[in-house]
């Protein structure tokens, strides 16, 4: 699984750094990035969750095909 | 006639089966009256509006998540078809100036957003926390100097101060000067009765020169505060014009003082009426961020988010016509039994689900992070600090506010 931000679409509402901190974080212009290292999503339940809740439906999962 | 089970079916057929719309709250918390009807028709019915002007109104939450972010869907005030409320809302569109952020579309909104967005992420709020809890602290340590058995009005004495001082802090606003603005901030986004009517817009256009005035002040002599860095950034680079700015502050202080103020005030008397969650969570604080996340659910204060339709879209068997006025309910999102267990009972251990309490899509309210810190600490220090709290008269007799407006108390009077 690969976490992908689509930055133009992000109104920085947080909401996904808010519930999953430990794989999204906010830049200094107040979006949302993933943290490096984390863009397979570190095995985080709630990261389904985060997709979901983002009001502007701006992060993507794409499956990636298991080594 | 035949009956076209299969054609969608449009604003006009079924129009005499939509009743008045908006309703008032009996009680600031729970649905009004006709809700629960509004809500079996879901997930999109049709309301009728002081007007008599036919309007969609959006109550299924999955729909609802649908449509917010529809691009085809569109904030602006100033089109001639957007749906109004109430008579008060027509007189202020007069003025021609649609309000920034909360009133225009994409790409002004998201230029206006990128303008301010920096100030209100997670890291600079939580920058802020010790800030909030001192004021907390401070208005509490006022309140309870006179002594328990006194009657107070809490929004007055702590639910509305706390949230004027911290977006003053962080906008730059003097807080000496906050009586001016605190009144004016209720007139624009919470007073009742039509003949508030002008004064709202007479307030907004006061804080406006306040603001305007402001920017003046700070040009001459600048501080570093967000006013002052739009100032520096923005203002002076012509990327914003004066006027344009002296509405952005005032979009942002207004919005910063009525929102949460009503929350916090709604919230305790929600608590107050579960005694046993209250308890929960004086006992165990970290239970906070979700039971805010639920009272937002519970109360929906923002219940009625307008748009007008730009373009034809075709939803659940419906086509909303270009043109037409569509109002998504919060509320009856939130309310929604298909989306939330139990959904008109307050369950502060409910996971957190997927309200829209501060709406969705770009609209999406660009104070929360702020809102939910002062939220939090707001309730866990008078919790903590103010043990016996209890409402001073009976809930039902609690002043609620006009339907139209953002749904608050106009004062909360309570003793201890
Ligand atoms: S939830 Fe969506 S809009 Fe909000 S910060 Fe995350 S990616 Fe951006």
């Amino acid at each position: 699984m690969r976490i992908s931000i689509d930055t133009d679409r992000c109104i920085g509402s947080a909401q996904c750094a808010v519930s999953v901190p430990f794989v999204f974080e906010q830049d200094d212009d107040g979006f949302s990035t993933v943290i490096a290292g984390r863009e397979d999503g570190a095995g985080h339940p709630m990261v389904r969750e985060a997709v979901r809740a983002c009001p502007v439906q701006a992060i993507t999962l794409a499956e990636t095909q298991e080594a | 006639m035949t009956d076209t089970l299969d054609a969608p079916k449009t604003l006009a057929d079924g129009a005499e089966d939509a009743p008045a719309y908006p309703i008032q709250r009996k009680c600031p918390y729970q649905m009004p009256p006709g809700y629960e009807g509004l809500r079996e028709k879901g997930p999109i019915s049709r309301v009728t509006l002081w007007n008599g002007r036919v309007a969609w109104l959006v109550t299924g939450n999955e729909l609802g998540r649908k449509l917010f972010p529809d691009a085809r869907l569109s904030s602006d005030v100033l089109d001639p078809n957007f749906p109004l409320l109430a008579p008060r809302i027509e007189a202020q569109r007069q003025q021609a100036a649609a309000p920034p952020l909360v009133g225009v579309d994409d790409p002004v909104h998201a230029r206006q957003r990128r303008m301010v967005l920096p100030s209100f992420g997670v890291r600079q709020v939580n920058a802020l926390r010790p800030v909030i809890q001192q004021y907390a602290d401070d208005l509490l340590d006022k309140m309870l100097a006179g002594g328990p058995g006194r009657t107070v009005d809490l929004l007055t004495e702590y639910a509305l101060p706390m949230p004027s001082a911290v977006i003053c802090q962080l906008l730059g606003v003097p807080y000496e000067d906050h009586h001016y603005f605190d009144e004016r901030s209720r007139h624009v986004l919470s007073s009742s009765g039509p003949e508030q009517a002008a004064q709202a817009q007479q307030a907004f256009t006061e804080i406006l020169a306040y603001l305007d005035d402001l920017i003046s002040r700070k040009q001459a002599e600048p501080g570093d505060t967000l006013l002052d860095e739009l100032i520096a950034r923005q203002l002076e680079d012509g990327k914003v014009d004066r006027n344009e700015l002296a509405m952005i502050a005032t979009v942002l202080l207004v919005s910063g003082h009525e929102t949460t103020s009503n929350m916090i005030a709604l919230s305790t008397m929600a608590l107050l009426a579960h005694p046993e969650q209250m308890e929960a969570l004086r006992a165990d604080e970290s239970l906070m961020p979700r039971a805010v996340d639920e009272l937002m659910r519970y109360a929906s204060i923002g219940d009625m988010l307008m748009r007008v339709a730009k373009e034809d879209i075709e939803v659940e068997g419906h086509v909303i016509k270009a043109g037409d006025g569509v109002i998504l309910s919060t509320m009856l999102m939130n309310r929604d039994a298909q989306s939330f267990e139990k959904a008109d009972d307050l369950d502060i251990f409910r996971p957190s689900g997927r309200h829209v309490a501060f709406g969705y899509g770009i609209h999406q309210c660009i104070g929360q992070n702020l809102a939910r810190a002062e939220m939090e600490i707001a309730l866990a220090t008078l919790l903590r600090r103010v043990p016996s709290l209890r409402l001073a008269v009976p809930a039902d007799q609690v002043p609620v506010n006009a339907p139209f407006v953002l749904q608050g108390v106009s004062e909360l009077p309570v003793t201890w």
